[in-house]
């Protein structure tokens, strides 16, 4: 091996790589620009309040019931609450302006009320919504259940109207000859104890049990489990490591798309005629697009880290071990583009897809557990899925140095994978 | 000294390079002469190791090329008819890349870059990146970049296709200096002129084959003799005068174009003076007077049968 021109094709690739304002705006500033964009989008790293979903609500029962219930919506934190009209909140969801419209219908306290007690005759509440806002429709769906039951069962046990509720539910009772009669004995039972605890609120309007209804009977103790106990989530870390990988998979293509331009340039020619192997000018163009993606990925991790707090909560010298492989990964990348492409034209256009598609199902846009199970199972066989991974596990999952050997193995396997084909299809003759 | 024996190039039904023989010596320049297509570029690679022969073999000092990295190689530059260089760097960055590749570093390098930068006078131009010299600058700059391992042998493609004559001159220059220095040099070209004024020897190549193989007057005397006489007639008058021309012994033909009167002669020194002498007793003032000679343009047309920028 002649290390000197080893040493100098290297030096000549990152000289050239750092002149190119091109290559340094796509593989320093875009995952930098985007990574933030989309951590900000999807985390918390901006500390602020999360958007609510925006709401309208169409009130044509007017009653005391629906007016509480539409005051319990507007409470809501996660929801943003507007009365509308029905036209008016329809185009507005059309629009894309309002996510859900709730049509409350005439009658509903009393339908609503009867219901609850009997399960027959329910009201129909209409929920208008975006469809490209499936996720909110069902926080809206479970929001409004809640406020419903609250409200409802609250104007049962002791509300205006819950006498003559009452007081019907055990006429019609009494009057069914299709339940067994120690059932009918028993829920007459319930509704007399419901009337005497109606009674009772009646009596005492501003005692501590007026206007109560059902509550949910627990409350939620959310945490999240990062890498140590009391170590936040933060949202950049996926979304850098996600872009990182995008990137330096570009700056790969673009490696390997500068040999196709050499070959059919006299540089190619200089090569071949002098005393220098083939093996030299190929790892060497390699070396140096590894040493790039490990430069990119320094500087984009060291940006998150300053910036954004992104720390690496697991094992560092993990976290140095998955970059590696990835890197290398990478170059053998640029290395297949450069051997299985004709023109570097035509092998821009195809390359560019097949990364974008090893993104796609690495996890990088989004993650993979959001994916099928079948193919999550697939996307094992993606060498990006394994960066992916390997950047999250050892960022803020706490892999330890064990851990990541999983991916950092997986990595140099593809690594080998496609040095392996680089040499088998590589032709020195231009 | 470099010694071509018997290369074939094929590609599929192609006979790019037939039987291409020929030995180059130091201190010689031979000039591959031929169209554009004719197989020069590819004998070219065959020599410079870019290409394998199907057969024949190339011999540098004795040696054969037995691998990419024989260091035989390092006996022989390349400048190939493609500017080889990267414009991003400057001229001392593009030469200390082509030094290394031949194993140069440290104080040697940068002698060699000092010495050829100001063969090529380039040297007050060595931080300059490359982007931003003209053409002949980079075909310079490309010259530079084979000689600093200091070949015996320099392989020459087209070297100075699209430079200002200006360049042109500069190059022609530099490569009668190496010649000067015991260089052997092999210098492809399709423009004539070029060939006639540096090569001591010349080989037309036209389909892939030698046609012409020989000394610049040996090639020249492949053709027959192509007496002519060329006089600019300051008052040629109307009609066929130069009719009578045509009875003068010696004279072959006699045609007129414009106010230049073209004879075709048997032999110059004989016929020439009966020429002048009709022209003078006929009241004929002459402007001026020229003989042409076989040039190699018309030793192609007469080999191959078409011009060589027609070819």
């Amino acid at each position: 091996m002649n290390f000197t021109a080893y040493s100098a094709l290297v030096r000549r690739d990152l000289h050239l790589f750092f002149q190119d304002k091109r290559a340094l705006t796509m593989s320093f500033a875009a995952p930098i620009l985007i990574g933030s964009f989309f951590g900000y989008l999807f985390g918390n790293a901006g500390g602020g309040p999360a958007s609510k979903i925006q709401v309208a609500v169409i009130d044509r029962d007017n009653s005391a019931v629906s007016r509480r219930l539409i005051g319990a919506l507007a409470a809501d934190p996660a929801l943003a609450v507007t009365p509308h009209g029905y036209t008016e909140a329809e185009s507005g969801v059309r629009a894309g302006k309002i996510t859900v419209a709730a049509v409350v219908p005439p009658g509903f306290a009393d339908a609503a009320g009867r219901a609850f007690l009997r399960g027959e005759g329910k009201p129909e509440i209409q929920l208008l919504y975006d469809p490209s806002h499936g996720a909110e429709m069902a926080m809206v769906r479970g929001i409004l259940t809640q406020h419903v039951m609250e409200v409802v069962s609250g104007e049962v046990f002791g509300g205006a109207s819950s006498p003559k509720l009452v007081a019907d539910a055990m006429r019609d009772v009494g009057a069914s000859r299709d339940m067994n009669p120690a059932d009918r004995q028993a829920l007459l039972d319930i509704l007399r104890t419901v009337g005497a605890w109606d009674r009772r609120v009646s009596a005492n309007p501003a005692g501590n049990a007026a206007g109560r209804g059902l509550t949910l009977p627990y409350t939620v103790k959310e945490e999240a489990v990062t890498a140590r106990k009391g170590t936040r989530y933060n949202s950049m870390a996926h979304s850098f490591a996600g872009m990182s990988v995008q990137f330096i998979l570009f700056m790969g293509i673009d490696a390997g798309l500068i040999v196709l331009t050499q070959r059919r340039s006299g540089m190619w020619k200089r090569l071949q005629a002098a005393p220098i192997s083939r093996w030299t000018v190929i790892g060497s163009r390699a070396t140096s697009a590894a040493i790039t993606a490990m430069i990119i990925l320094v500087v984009v991790f060291g940006f998150a880290r300053v910036v954004w707090g992104v720390k690496i909560e697991g094992s560092v010298p993990g976290f140095v071990a998955v970059c590696a492989a990835f890197s290398v990964m990478t170059a053998t990348f640029g290395l297949l583009v450069a051997v299985l492409g004709k023109t570097p034209e035509g092998a821009r256009g195809i390359s560019i897809l097949v990364t974008l598609i090893l993104v796609m199902l690495g996890g990088s846009w989004v993650p993979a557990f959001l994916f099928p199970q079948w193919l999550q199972q697939v996307s094992f066989l993606i060498p990006t899925r394994w960066a992916v991974d390997g950047l999250d596990g050892t960022i803020w999952r706490g892999f330890t140095a064990q851990a990541a050997m999983a991916p950092t193995v997986a990595l140099l396997g593809f690594a080998a994978l496609f040095a392996g084909i680089a040499v088998w299809r590589f032709k020195w003759e231009a | 000294m470099l010694e071509v024996e018997s290369l074939h190039k094929r590609y599929g039904d192609l006979v790019a390079v037939h039987d291409v023989s020929f030995t180059a010596h130091p201190g010689e320049m031979v000039g591959l002469l031929g169209p554009n297509g004719a197989g020069k570029t590819t004998t070219v690679g065959m020599i410079a190791g870019l290409l394998p022969p199907d057969g024949g073999q190339v011999r540098i000092g004795g040696g054969l090329v037995c691998s990419e990295t024989d260091p035989v190689k390092r006996r022989m530059g390349l400048v190939p008819q493609e500017l080889a260089l990267h414009d991003e760097l400057s001229a001392r960055d593009n030469l200390a890349l082509f030094g290394a590749l031949y194993r140069l570093s440290g104080a040697d390098l940068r002698a060699s870059i000092d010495r050829n930068l100001d063969l090529v006078g380039l040297a007050d131009r060595a931080k300059d990146r490359a982007a931003h010299f003209s053409g002949g600058m980079k075909r310079r700059l490309n010259l530079a970049a084979a000689l600093l391992h200091d070949p015996d042998i320099l392989l020459l493609d087209e070297p100075t296709v699209g430079v200002d004559p200006q360049s042109r001159n500069a190059i022609f220059a530099n490569l009668e200096e190496l010649k000067r220095r015991g260089k052997t040099l092999v210098y492809t070209t399709h423009y004539m002129e070029e060939a006639e004024r540096l090569c001591d020897r010349i080989i037309i190549i036209d389909h892939g084959r030698v046609i012409a193989n020989d000394t610049l007057d040996a090639v020249r005397r492949l053709v027959p003799n192509v007496n002519l006489l060329q006089l600019e007639i300051e008052n040629p008058g109307e009609g066929e005068w130069f009719a009578a021309v045509r009875t003068l012994p010696g004279v072959d033909a006699a045609d007129m174009e414009n106010h230049t009167l073209r004879v075709r002669l048997d032999n110059l020194l004989d016929a020439s003076p009966r020429v002048f002498g009709w022209l003078r007793d006929n009241g004929y003032r002459c402007s001026h007077i020229a003989s042409q000679r076989a040039d190699l343009e018309t030793v192609f047309l007469t080999l191959t049968g078409r011009s060589v920028r027609n070819a």
